[in-house]
């Protein structure tokens, strides 16, 4: 299998669904000539024009808004948002109405939108664009929200996004784009909702996804290696629809929970997941869930210090470990 | 008075006075059977609102209602001229459009009265109807929010080489909205076939245009080198004419345009406005004495012998009982079942035997 980048596993997706069905069309900020704020999308213009890679102007209410009515009509836009952080501005098209319209109309209208772009800290843009708000996402029914850690996921699980007739929210990672991984030649589609287990173990369970699936496999390691620990990776991929039943197998085994998401902690995906564990596994419990998120106060800039404040894997050792004593 | 102002061609002449709206070729070439079925339409917009209103008063409708009586003119204006390709999203005093693009009474009252049976099964309430195989994409909640959506449905007609027209209409308030100013950019940006329609009633809410609005409404899309128009709004020929020539531009040169139609609401913003604090009962009654729209075109049509006052007694006694009727039907009808909250979410949880996805959807 060739090994790939996530950008490019994403591009792959792109283009194989544009050549696939020609009411997707690709909209956003320097999507086209600039070949992509992060050049996730570049040479699409260049293969399938300017109708179908559409560069928008800067005004993400105006053209998220946009996308959602053309969906309204069965044209699937997939729009690019250059940074999640954005979403704030246009949150009335993404929440009031790609989430509800198809409530409000009884079920008479779809919106067949995906809204993807990066969400992470870690880069030093500071507060304004280091939101990861898939919390806010998930907790509006009617919209769905995938996470993708690997280039293998992030293809897979984009073209399920893009053939999907809800709103689904696709959340990628700026620091993950350089990453290679293996992805077939061959066409494949990963479905929504089902979490993967990136790492066997039989003490502790670690429920995670995004770029923290990666601090978590490192911190797996030393445990192992350092602490004869045998730590399990659930990789949840999906937040919305949620794979709870591959979290609770693993809870089941290990009786350990340990949570890590880049995640402020109030009302965070992890706050959900520990209610849900607690509620559906509390007997299989030997301790009470432990959860590593961001450290809670806006995203500082301050390089060395920003590392601190979101999960890594010396934290995620730690907080593992504070398990066990 | 119709004022003509596109801004390429601000030197030309002004156009007809608006009286002589009714021999533009689009009114002209009505039949009396046409006439009569608009005014139809506009007298049954306002039986059903008047009726709505005692349903409220009586406790059987929820939330807000925004009446559009006084308004009528304009949706009924504007809706008739609809091919099968043009498509209409509004704001949240949608029950006039709703009509004029041919829903019926009884699916809206059951609506409102919150039944299974209502157009969005109950879930919508009045400010969210919906009806896609009649080209109507909505009432929308958020002031503003549905023309980015309107503009949306123009680039999808546009996108998939289909000549049709969207009207996105808003209230005056709207205009303020930023929403609304980056959808005007795209749509003149990448010439997008949509007309949006301010229906300038002079109150956003309780606050006057000249307490909440510099400058001419319609006059801002010059800023974004879009044609622009203004029109009475309270002569249904006039917003005919006016419309006519603009949807004709969208449908056949993919044109946008901003068009503001004057208008007036007899009632207050919404059944929780007191309407005391802003307006004087006098203002109203002037406006209910001397411009309503349904009586003007009353009058057109009476002087021209379409209809005798006889026949009109007959239309307002048809669409009283029809909404009376539409009244008894939503009462009689089933609330929906507390089963039903969690239907109409996902596309995906409805057609069960075609989900790809897996995982829980929803949540305890």
């Amino acid at each position: 299998m060739p090994a790939i980048t996530y950008r490019e596993a994403i591009r792959h997706a792109l283009a194989e669904e544009l050549e696939r069905d020609k009411n997707v069309v690709v909209l956003g900020e320097e999507v086209g000539q600039f070949n992509g704020s992060y050049k996730v999308t570049e040479g699409l213009m260049a293969k399938f024009g300017p109708d179908r890679i559409v560069d928008t102007p800067i005004s993400e209410a105006g053209f998220i808004g946009m996308g959602v009515g053309a969906s309204m009509l069965g044209v699937r836009p997939v729009m690019e948002l250059m940074f999640w952080s954005f979403y704030s501005v246009a949150f009335d098209q993404i929440l009031n109405n790609a989430a509800n319209v198809r409530y409000m109309s009884g079920g008479l209208i779809n919106c067949p939108i995906v809204i993807r772009g990066p969400a992470n800290g870690g880069t030093n843009v500071g507060a304004t664009h280091s939101h990861t708000p898939e919390n806010v996402l998930a907790n509006h029914p009617g919209v769905k929200v995938v996470v993708p850690s690997t280039p293998y996921d992030a293809k897979g699980l984009l073209k399920s996004a893009i053939r999907d007739n809800d709103p689904v929210m696709f959340l990628e990672n700026t620091i993950l784009y350089g990453n290679k991984g293996e992805v077939p030649e061959e066409e494949y589609l990963i479905p929504l909702g089902l979490a993967d287990v990136k790492r066997e173990g039989t003490d502790l369970t670690i429920v995670t996804y995004g770029r923290s699936v990666l601090h978590s496999l490192a911190a797996a390691e030393i445990l192992h290696k350092e602490h004869n620990l045998s730590v399990e990776i659930v990789d949840l991929r999906s937040i919305r629809p949620l794979d709870i039943d591959t979290v609770l197998k693993s809870v089941a085994k290990t009786h350990r929970v340990l949570i890590v998401e880049e995640q402020k902690p109030f009302a965070s995906v992890g706050s959900q997941l520990a209610f849900m564990i607690q509620r559906e596994a509390f007997d299989e419990l030997d301790a009470p869930i432990h959860r590593l998120a961001t450290v809670d106060a806006p995203a500082i800039y301050s390089p060395p210090v920003e590392i601190e404040q979101l999960p890594n894997p010396q934290r995620v050792l730690q907080a593992a470990l504070e398990l066990f004593n | 008075m119709s004022k003509k102002a596109t801004a390429e061609s601000k030197s030309k002449p002004a156009d007809k006075p608006a009286d002589h709206a009714a021999d533009a070729a689009v009114n002209r070439d009505l039949s009396k059977v046409e006439r009569i079925e608009l005014y139809r339409t506009m007298v049954r917009i306002r039986r059903f609102e008047e009726r709505s209103l005692r349903a409220y008063q009586g406790k059987k409708i929820g939330g807000f209602m925004h009446p559009y009586i006084g308004q009528e003119s304009v949706a009924v204006g504007c809706c008739s001229l609809m091919g099968k390709n043009d498509h209409v999203i509004t704001a949240y005093r949608d029950h006039g459009h709703a009509i004029a693009v041919g829903m019926g009474m009884n699916e809206q009252m059951a609506e409102m009265y919150g039944k299974a049976t209502g157009c969005s099964k109950g879930k919508g309430g009045c400010i969210h109807f919906f009806a896609p195989d009649r080209n109507f994409a909505g009432g929308h909640g958020i002031v503003g929010g549905q023309i980015p959506l309107g503009t949306g449905l123009a680039y999808a007609l546009k996108y998939k080489g289909i000549k049709g027209a969207a009207m996105a209409f808003m209230g005056d308030g709207a205009v303020n909205q930023g929403a609304v100013h980056e959808a005007y950019n795209l749509a003149a940006l990448w010439q997008l076939p949509v007309i949006f329609v301010i229906e300038n009633n002079g109150y956003s809410m309780g606050t006057s245009q000249s307490r909440s609005s510099a400058g001419e409404l319609a006059k801002r899309a010059e800023g974004y080198n879009m044609a622009w128009d203004t029109c009475d709004g309270h002569d249904l020929y006039a917003v005919r004419a006016t419309m006519d020539k603009y949807l004709k531009l969208a449908r056949e040169e993919s044109k946008p345009a901003v068009i503001e139609i004057r208008c007036y609401r007899y009632r207050g913003h919404s059944v929780a406005d007191p309407d005391n604090t802003y307006r004087t009962k006098a203002e109203i009654e002037e406006y209910r004495r001397t411009k309503d729209p349904i009586q003007t075109f009353l009058n057109q049509l009476l002087s021209a012998k379409v209809l005798t006052e006889a026949e009109a007694e007959e239309i307002d006694q048809a669409a009283r009982a029809e909404a009376e009727a539409a009244a008894e039907f939503a009462e009689a009808s089933p609330f929906p079942t507390a089963e039903d909250i969690q239907k109409d979410v996902y596309w995906e949880t409805d057609n069960p035997a075609e989900r790809k996805s897996q995982g829980r959807l929803f949540f305890d």
